[in-house]
Order: C-alpha cells, then sequence, then structure tokens
C-alpha cells in the first residue's frame, strides 16, 4: 500500500514545486520507487525543475479524462531509477481535476509504487484542494515571513477539515513543517524569524530547515533537482529531510550562521 | 561604526514584532475559523420562529459567540416592539417604527464547546 505525501503550502513561491522535486529524488535514492504529480493545472513547471519537459507527450489531466494510459504518461527519471513523474496539463483549467478522476489515478497508482508525492499549487482552490484531499501526510513548506506563516496556518485549517482524512473521520493527516529560504544570519541580527518562533506558532513538528542557496536557482536552471548537488548546503539539508521522514533521527543544520575564518572575513571586507 | 551607537538603545528587532504581530492576528483567525459557520443559520430560523408569535424587526437581533477558557456563551438578543405599538402596526398595516427598550429580551444559552485551535 503506497502513501500519499502532499507538499503544500497555502502561499506561492515560497518553494513547493523545488521541494517536491528534492523530495521525491531523495526518496527514490533511497530506492522507494516514487512518483511526483503536478497538481498545478494550466501553470506546469515540475517538469522544468525535473528537467523532463521536452519528454511530456501526454498528462495527468489526459489520464483523467481517459484519453490516454496512466504508463503513456508517466515520465521515468533519466538520472534516478525509481522515480515517474506524471505532469500537468499546460493548457485546461482546474476544473479538469474532478475528485473521481484524481482517486481513480491515484488508486492505479498506488498499486505499483511506494510514495505519490503531490505537488499542490498555491491558493486553497480546486487543485490545491485536490492535491491534499487524499493524503495521508502532509508538508508544509513555509518562509520564515510573515504572510507565508499565516498562509500555512489557514492550509493547516484546511487539512484538519477539508481533507478525505478529516471528512471520514479517520486519523489525521500527519503534518510536518518544512522551512526554507531560511538566513541564519539574518535570524541572528533580529530581521528574520527564527525556527523556533515559526515551531511555536503553527504547533507541528519541524522536518527540516532549508537554508538560502544559490545553489537552488542553479539547479533549477539546468533541470535537476537540488538533492543531488550534493555539495550545497540546501541539498544536503533536503537529504537530511528525507532520511528524518523516514523515520531517522538526523540533527538539524545550517541554523546558527556558519563561523568564518579570519581569511574570509578579510575578502569579504574588500569585496 | 561611530561610538555613540554603542551606547544608544537598539531598535527593536522587527522579527520580534513579525512574531508578535502573526500572534495577534493568528489567534483571531483561528477562534473565528472554529464553529460560528452556523451561526447566520441559527439567527435565521430563530427569527423565523420568534416572527411566527411576535413581530419583530430584523434589524434588532443580535446574535453573538463569545468563546472563553472552559465554556462559550451564545447570546441572542431580540428587541420586541411596544405591545400597543405592535398591534397599531399589525392592524393598520404601517411602516415599522422603532420599538420601546423596556420591552427588550436578551436569551442567554451556554454552550460548552472550548475553544478549539483549529477546526
Amino acid at each position: 500500500m503506497s502513501k500519499i505525501i502532499v507538499m503544500t503550502s497555502g502561499k506561492g513561491g515560497v518553494g513547493k514545486t523545488t521541494s517536491s522535486a528534492a523530495f521525491a529524488t531523495g526518496l527514490a535514492l533511497r530506492g522507494f520507487k516514487t512518483v511526483v504529480i503536478d497538481f498545478d493545472v494550466g501553470l506546469r513547471n515540475l517538469d522544468l525543475v525535473m528537467g523532463c519537459e521536452r519528454r511530456v507527450v501526454f498528462d495527468f489531466i489526459n489520464v483523467i479524462n481517459g484519453e490516454a494510459k496512466l504508463n503513456q504518461a508517466l515520465i521515468k527519471d533519466k538520472r534516478i531509477e525509481n522515480l515517474y513523474i506524471l505532469p500537468t496539463s499546460q493548457t485546461r483549467d482546474k476544473d479538469a481535476l474532478t475528485r473521481e478522476g484524481v482517486e481513480k489515478v491515484l488508486n492505479e497508482l498506488s498499486k505499483e509504487f511506494d510514495y505519490i508525492l503531490c505537488d499542490s499549487p498555491a491558493g486553497i482552490e480546486r487543485g490545491a484542494l485536490m492535491s491534499l484531499y487524499f493524503a495521508d501526510h502532509a508538508i508544509i513548506v513555509t518562509n520564515p515571513e510573515v504572510s507565508s506563516v499565516r498562509d500555512s496556518d489557514r492550509i493547516l485549517g484546511v487539512l484538519n477539515s477539508r481533507s478525505r482524512r478529516a471528512e471520514q473521520g479517520l486519523e489525521p493527516v500527519t503534518q510536518q513543517l518544512l522551512l526554507t529560504r531560511y538566513d541564519p544570519e539574518r535570524v541572528e541580527k533580529g530581521e528574520m524569524l527564527k525556527v523556533d518562533d515559526v515551531l511555536e506558532i503553527l504547533a507541528i513538528p519541524l522536518l527540516g530547515v532549508i537554508p538560502e542557496s544559490q545553489a537552488v536557482l542553479r539547479a533549477s536552471n539546468v533541470g535537476m533537482p537540488v538533492i543531488l548537488d550534493e555539495v550545497s548546503n540546501a541539498g544536503l539539508a533536503y537529504s537530511d529531510a528525507v532520511g528524518r521522514f523516514l523515520g531517522e533521527d538526523i540533527e538539524h543544520r545550517f541554523v546558527t550562521p556558519q563561523k568564518k575564518g579570519l581569511f574570509s572575513r578579510l575578502l569579504r571586507r574588500s569585496a | 561604526m561611530s561610538i555613540f551607537n554603542f551606547f544608544r538603545a537598539a531598535p527593536r528587532a522587527s522579527a520580534v514584532q513579525a512574531k508578535e504581530r502573526l500572534q495577534i492576528v493568528m489567534a483571531h483567525e483561528r477562534a473565528g475559523r472554529s464553529g460560528p459557520d452556523y451561526l447566520p443559520m441559527l439567527q435565521q430560523e430563530l427569527l423565523a420562529v420568534i416572527a411566527k408569535y411576535v413581530n419583530i424587526d430584523e434589524n434588532k437581533v443580535e446574535v453573538k459567540l463569545d468563546r472563553g477558557g472552559d465554556c462559550s456563551t451564545l447570546e441572542v438578543n431580540i428587541e420586541l416592539p411596544a405591545r400597543e405599538q405592535a398591534k397599531a402596526a399589525a392592524a393598520a398595516k404601517a411602516a415599522e417604527k422603532p420599538a420601546g427598550n423596556d420591552d427588550a429580551a436578551a436569551k442567554r444559552a451556554a454552550g460548552n464547546s472550548g475553544a478549539k485551535k483549529r477546526i
């Protein structure tokens, strides 16, 4: 039986797609057969971030409408064994997502995959609601910034009232926080919310802290999930988060400013 | 940096303000989220029942939900028209007049739903 994860946030631009790509890749790297689905109908981008945009023929909506078979739409990742991408439609709108259609596709996928990761669109409309409805686990992507934190709280409310588990009175969807674009130096200066502040406000367990990193843009430029950049802090932080998700006990890194040697301090001053 | 800056009080960190503002706005939003979806309906149905027996002005009804720690209070305030006025109004089908305050009735019902964080 496969597990369904939703990567959601309420607010746009906080790193849902980047995190979905990284997380799905991380799960596949650890040997789990994983599929990542783009729920952002009309604004498809997961394909670009995963680097498979030129291989999209059929999509999620085609499968829902019976215009294509599931394995015609699934794209196998070229780098990682066990990793598949189900892209969405770029031309249709959110109404193309029906609950019955989504359920049918998820049921079919769950026969084959260990993990189904749903990349939610921003907002709390149909696409976002459909992506979280069937979830067993939710990863809430949040930036240490007021509007993102508020929207995350809103989406937690939606998860607790409008998911399948909530509606059917089952065990609630597990919720974990992924704090992205964290800048420890600005936190130290008092210019940015601390991890603990966000945790206190949202009151959900911490899955990981992803530091602000230039590697994220570099990775998306070339269509590579940032977790594959094994020398970057962001890549390592995602890898840790995947480990924690799977129950490993891994200490949080990159939450305090990295100590600079005298030499780099001098260089910085002159720069 | 001048040596004088050293003695000046540091400005309040903006992150502290961010946290305080979030805590206030979200306490408010969470309270609003947990429940009162049914309030407008409740108000309408209560009105319909009372209107069957008494001639009331719809604008003079107030429904309020206060959430306390252990106990929440549902307060329904309906202003009834003065007796003679009501009769006259009913007989003549005249335009509605402001009702007397002396006849105002307040009904209270206490619920026991504790304040939940999120629903």
